[in-house]
């Protein structure tokens, strides 16, 4: 699958909206005017990491994204951040799909690709499924390690020692590669994208493709082939007023847990 | 075809994570509707406690896989065997737990069956005979409710949101799986020490998180004192993480954990979106902070307007004194 002495890296991004966003839901759809996108922040810890082993290894780092024609903002993100080049699923067929028909599109155009690694972020964080990247990596016949928070490549690049976190705890994993890692925070601190970066992302390739060009059956993709819906979007309950309790601190303190205890019955 | 539902129990030293009884109790209200049994798998190494445990908790079978095989998580085999199991008993329906572990495994076999997966979910019952299901996402900043077109589906469950199953009087057959052996690429080859932290924060019933108001690393210390006293998970924002103050994965936000403890305490935070987000479908929330204005006392039910590092202490000492007259 690889060619020799290079090291390629498909990085899996998808653009969300930026963190800090205060999202509005109104008739039952999360409200995208006004929102400013972002590559998922577990995604760019996965572009990071690519980054410095392409800077140790060489090779070329590709990113893939699964998204519509205005994603193209957030792989210029990811292109000015030091990627090579990238692959766009850029067709309408692919858009309202669920975690099943979009790990089917990834991982039939991963199928055309060459790669020794495939990164992705732990989740993305708007619909925070936490299975695309796990379930292409079943689909491919690949090992995968998830939420990577420390990677070391072997010196021959066939395999990969992971430290990950689960559940509070941590395990060093190894791997054989080719693999999928989804990256954890910790891994890394992301860098800027320079100026230099930001011109010369403009005339870095960018490529769609579409259900056709991936021998899909747009029947099988997108919201035509998903077997789950999402049928609206509420916001969260919003929270009674709250009480402040007055009084120095032992004061306050003392009927604090008097409310906690009493009212609300918690301890 | 049988309508059962099968839950897949997680274990954790031994014995069955807590998870595991609140997914008996989400099962029952739904195996009502469906016309079908509970039926439990756990998957492990030594894990005959663990089985027991589960026989009693009112269930119609409990399935073991328990092989030396299994004793680390290893993504391709616990998935292959699941497969397995899944294919020999045809539930309608599987159940998880949406702990870290529970997702991983979840999707893995879920890609392999080709069945569908709605993950975190904070609900699940059928409505006009399709099965609804109510999961935050955004790390909580919208509520999604999903319908599952078909059945069968895998769903996995927040922990700490439905009450865990009464045990029952009566025991459940247990049947053993063979676990076949597959191919293995990518193990566990190293257990690192656990964290400082003993208390798994998105498992915690209380959590007591420091931000920027904590001032340091040092800050954490009444935190922790009080942590120790409620037997709590301590917290952090982003704000706290990024500072190098305390560890990332004590992170809770939309960039970190998201929790829904039964009481959060919140020290010297102020209540960034991504934080709140994180938090706020916590059951109880306390805020303690020096400003008055700060956005955390608007999703608080209770505030204390004051500096941290004098209610804190006062807080340990009067949970102190009453948790000892209990």
């Amino acid at each position: 699958m690889s060619v020799e002495n290079t090291f390629s890296v498909v990085v899996l991004i998808k653009r969300v909206p930026d963190t800090e966003t205060r999202l509005q839901v109104k008739d039952g759809k999360i409200v995208t005017e006004g929102i400013s996108w972002v590559i998922s922040p577990y995604d760019e810890y996965a572009v990071e990491e690519s980054l410095r082993l392409q800077e140790k290894f060489g090779g070329k780092v590709t990113l893939l994204c699964l998204g519509p024609e205005d994603a193209k903002e957030v792989i210029r993100k990811g292109l000015a951040l030091g990627a090579d080049d990238a692959i766009h699923l850029n067709d309408p067929a692919f858009e309202g799909g669920d975690a099943a028909t979009t790990a089917r599109a990834l991982a039939a155009a991963l199928k055309k690709m060459q790669y020794d690694l495939v990164f992705a972020g732990k989740q993305a964080v708007d619909e925070d499924n936490a299975q695309v990247a796990i379930r292409v990596a079943e689909l491919l016949d690949l090992p995968h390690v998830n939420a990577v928070i420390k990677l070391e490549l072997a010196d021959n690049k066939k395999s990969a020692r992971c430290t990950r976190e689960v559940d509070g705890e941590r395990d060093v994993m190894e791997t054989t590669l080719p693999a999928i890692l989804t990256a954890q925070q910790g891994l890394n601190e992301p860098r800027y994208p320079s100026l230099k970066g930001i011109m010369g992302a403009k005339k870095k390739p960018i490529t769609n493709w579409s259900a056709s060009d991936l021998g899909l059956d747009a029947a099988t993709v997108g919201a035509a082939g998903a077997k789950i819906e999402i049928v609206h979007y509420d916001p969260p309950a919003p929270r009674p007023p709250g009480k402040i309790i007055p009084g120095d601190a032992p004061t306050a303190a003392k009927e604090l847990v008097r409310l906690l205890r009493e009212e609300a019955k918690v301890i | 075809m049988p309508n059962n539902i099968l839950i897949v129990a997680e274990t954790r030293d031994g014995a069955p994570r807590k998870v595991a009884y609140e997914l008996v109790n989400v099962a029952k209200q739904l195996a009502a509707g469906m016309n079908g049994a509970v039926q439990v798998l756990v998957l492990g190494n030594n894990v005959a406690a663990a089985v027991a445990a589960m026989a009693k908790a009112g269930v119609a079978k409990v399935y073991a896989a328990d092989d030396a095989a299994l004793e680390n998580f290893t993504p391709e085999l616990h998935a292959a065997v699941l497969a397995d199991a899944i294919r020999a008993a045809q539930p309608a329906l599987v159940l998880f737990g949406a702990t870290g572990l529970g997702k991983e495994l979840s999707a893995r076999t879920a890609a392999k069956l080709d069945w569908s997966l709605v993950t975190d979910c904070t609900d699940a019952k059928f409505e006009n005979g399709a099965l609804m299901l109510t999961r935050p996402v955004y790390a909580g900043k919208a509520i999604a409710t999903v319908r599952a077109k078909s059945l069968p589906v895998m769903v996995s469950i927040r922990p700490n949101i439905f009450p865990p199953v009464e045990m029952d009087s009566s025991v459940a057959p247990v049947e053993k799986i063979a676990v076949k052996p597959a191919t293995v690429r990518a193990r566990v080859v190293e257990k690192v020490n656990k964290e400082q932290t003993t208390v798994d924060l998105t498992e915690a019933k209380i959590v007591v998180s420091g931000g920027r108001g904590v001032k340091g690393p040092e800050g954490f210390e009444p935190l922790h004192a009080l942590a120790q006293v409620l037997g709590a998970a301590v917290g952090a924002s982003r704000a706290a993480v990024d500072a190098g103050w305390i560890d990332y994965g004590t992170q809770v936000g939309q960039t970190g954990k998201t929790v829904a403890p039964q009481l959060y305490i919140a020290c010297g935070i102020s209540g960034a979106i991504q934080h709140l987000a994180g938090m706020s479908s916590s059951r109880n929330i306390v805020a303690i902070n020096k400003d008055a204005d700060a956005p955390i006392f608007k999703v608080a039910d209770f505030g204390i307007v004051g500096d941290l590092f004098e209610v804190v202490p006062a807080l340990t000492d009067e949970f102190k004194k009453v948790l000892s007259e209990k």
